[in-house]
């Protein structure tokens, strides 16, 4: 298969999709979850009996792992339907 | 019918199930062998990526170390969670896009040298073997405990199983008897665990049941959990006790390890197009977010429940399940103040504690401690099996396929006929599981344990080269190699020394800056990444057919 020219565009979007969505990853697991724990669990998930910060290092940060997955999809399949340059995956 | 013949009534319905499936999906072409013929729904991928990906760790052992670690516990959730991220975002589309059936594959044609190749088929051996031997052990600590059969005779069983269905079947085999392992495995997880938050917070949805009030009492679960632990000694529950840099460490090394592991990467071989790679991902993190944020409501019913029925009561009145552990070796108590109570106790209490409960038992344990109906008990060993069996059986692929296609095929004998791989495949995934099975017999330890260690070797060897193998050109074969080599080598030789060598200094003072050895993962991959750039930039570029590579792996697909 021979050199296919990449519309840089397309890669441009991508990777600043990318740092978008890996900076959410990194606050919610990270920082809320990690390094901003303690502080949080002074206070509770409103109408719960969760810490704050371990509620989102067992719970919230996995629930928005999964919403970034499917944003990412839906974002990314939108983007190489307008940018239809490329070959394929050859199936 | 009692907890017995349940259980093997389950056991046995279940394994017939897949052993009728394999007979069902036997395949004919090393297309199908490795990557199931690329025909699988991004639906039915996730589901089987899920079972693949949820090991014995995951379904027996993770609730109870949570449930003995507390906040600590997070580590697992989010680092075997967050991963999922990673993969979809940076790794799976493009490795799809690749289009090859391994991870040595990739590595040998983007680094353009069999070196990389074979570096990257010792480590993706070297990872799935570490990790097998832990699904093994479950194996046979489930057939013990439920069946009372030796653990070895349990080991045994299971590895007759799954060389049944693994060397008929291949991938497209696995794949589909791993669907049926996931929803075995998922509804033995959840009864237990509504049955428990009903009992326990009167809420059947456990997720919401851990954040709820305990019983009429006017306080929160958690609160009354954080009280009993205070009262005896152990530290609060919602806050634990390692320190926040190794929280951290762990976390990261556990994320980029599982984003690293072979056996999870070549199930996003199996789809049609790159963007079913992607929402394959997807579906694949929902199916596992259902289990994964189950466990820790799980941990704390556990908890409660196991220090309110034993801690302070006489020895001589304990339910029975308590004996039955007992017998197993599992759980043990000492009564060092014969006083005939059970004394359990943490750390900061100045009573010396009496009973050591080994965390794998917690999930197994669990609906006997509520007493819950007897065929809830034998679901919970058919599950346990379901989660143990499907993972090993993906681990054995990539062993099998990392044996007769990159060094066979790709590396000593390239004209073998399409004849010859598959049967040399098939020969590979039988000889895997026999040394599985030498390795669950002969563990290397408890198996949440062995399990973590896996993810830091696989996060600092393939994950910063198949990262830096899509998103930067200029990383050449010379920086991969000695990348990879060394951040491989400075991990298991942490992880060795602490745990082989010198398992006596294993405590924080003697760790390097305060990283245990299961977030060593994290500092193997970062000097990984700075050896790959440097030796890179010192060595001449890749050639243009590596930068088209490259290319053509980025473009979109249509």
């Amino acid at each position: 298969m021979g050199p296919v020219p990449v519309s840089s565009g397309y890669w441009r979007k991508n990777l600043r999709l990318l740092g978008v969505l890996l900076s959410i990853w990194f606050v919610v697991s990270f920082g809320l979850g990690i390094l901003l724990a303690e502080p949080l669990s002074a206070v509770h998930l409103p109408g719960t009996g969760f810490p704050l910060g371990f509620w989102f290092a067992q719970q919230g940060a996995i629930y928005v792992f999964v919403v970034i997955i499917f944003v990412y999809v839906r974002l990314m399949n939108r983007l190489e339907a307008s940018s239809g340059s490329g070959n394929g995956s050859g199936e | 019918m009692n907890v017995q013949e349940w259980t093997l009534a389950l056991v046995i319905a279940t394994f017939a199930l897949y052993v009728g499936i394999a007979i069902w999906s036997r395949v004919a072409s090393t297309k199908d062998f490795y990557v199931a013929g690329t025909g699988v729904s991004p639906l039915t991928n996730g589901m089987a990526t899920a079972a693949d990906w949820m090991s014995a760790a995951s379904f027996i052992s993770m609730a109870g170390l949570i449930s003995s670690m507390g906040y600590d516990g997070s580590v697992y959730l989010m680092g075997w969670t967050g991963g999922y991220v990673l993969l979809a975002l940076l790794l799976a589309p493009y490795l799809r896009k690749f289009g090859a059936f391994t991870v040595p594959d990739f590595v040998g044609d983007r680094y353009y040298s069999q070196t990389a190749r074979i570096v990257a088929l010792v480590c993706a051996i070297f990872v799935s073997f570490t990790y097998v031997a832990g699904q093994m052990r479950g194996v046979g600590i489930v057939f013990s405990r439920f069946l009372e059969v030796e653990v070895n005779v349990g080991v045994l069983i299971g590895m007759a199983v799954v060389f049944f269905y693994a060397v008929m079947g291949g991938m497209k085999g696995i794949t589909y008897t791993q669907v049926a392992q996931y929803c075995v495995l998922i509804f033995a997880y959840m009864v237990p665990a509504i049955f428990l938050s009903l009992m326990v917070t009167g809420n059947p949805i456990p997720q919401l049941g851990f954040g709820g009030e305990y019983g009429d009492s006017g306080t929160t679960l958690l609160e009354r959990l954080n009280g009993l632990h205070e009262e005896l000694g152990f530290a609060e529950y919602t806050s634990g006790t390692k320190s926040l840099r190794d929280v951290f460490f762990i976390t990261a090394a556990l994320m980029a390890g599982t984003a690293g592991l072979p056996h999870v990467i070549i199930r996003f071989y199996t789809v049609s197009k790159v963007r079913h790679a992607r929402s394959s991902v997807g579906w694949a993190l929902l199916f596992i977010a259902l289990l994964y944020t189950t466990a820790p409501a799980v941990a704390v019913f556990a908890r409660t429940n196991l220090i309110e029925s034993v801690s302070g009561r006489p020895y001589a009145e304990v339910p029975e399940w308590f004996t039955n552990w007992e017998a197993t070796g599992l759980l043990e108590f000492d009564d060092l103040n014969g006083d005939e109570l059970i004394q359990f106790t943490g750390p900061d209490s100045e009573i010396p504690n009496e009973l050591t409960v080994n965390p794998d038992i917690m999930v197994l344990a669990n609906p006997e401690i509520a007493a819950l109906p007897d065929w809830v008990v034998g679901l919970v060993a058919a599950g346990g099996l379901a989660a143990a069996l499907s993972t090993a059986a993906g681990l054995l692929l990539v062993v099998s396929s990392a044996v007769s296609h990159d060094l066979l095929k790709r590396s000593l004998h390239p004209n073998i006929s399409e004849r010859g791989e598959l049967i040399a495949a098939r020969v590979a995934v039988g000889g895997a599981v026999l040394v599985a099975g030498y390795l669950g017999i002969n563990p290397p330890g408890f198996v949440g344990e062995v399990v973590a260690f896996a993810f830091g070797l696989a996060a600092s060897s393939f994950f910063p080269a198949l990262f830096l193998g899509i998103f930067w050109k200029r990383a050449t074969r010379e920086g991969a190699i000695a990348g990879m080599v060394s951040g491989i080598t400075l991990t298991a030789g942490y992880i060795a020394w602490f745990t082989l060598l010198r398992p006596e200094l294993d405590s924080a003072e003697h760790w390097l800056l305060g990283i245990s050895p299961e977030g060593i993962g994290t500092v193997g991959m970062a000097i990984n990444f700075a050896v790959t750039v440097i030796v890179s930039r010192l060595t001449p570029p890749p050639p243009a057919e590596v930068e088209a590579l490259v290319d053509r792996v980025r473009a979109p697909e249509r």
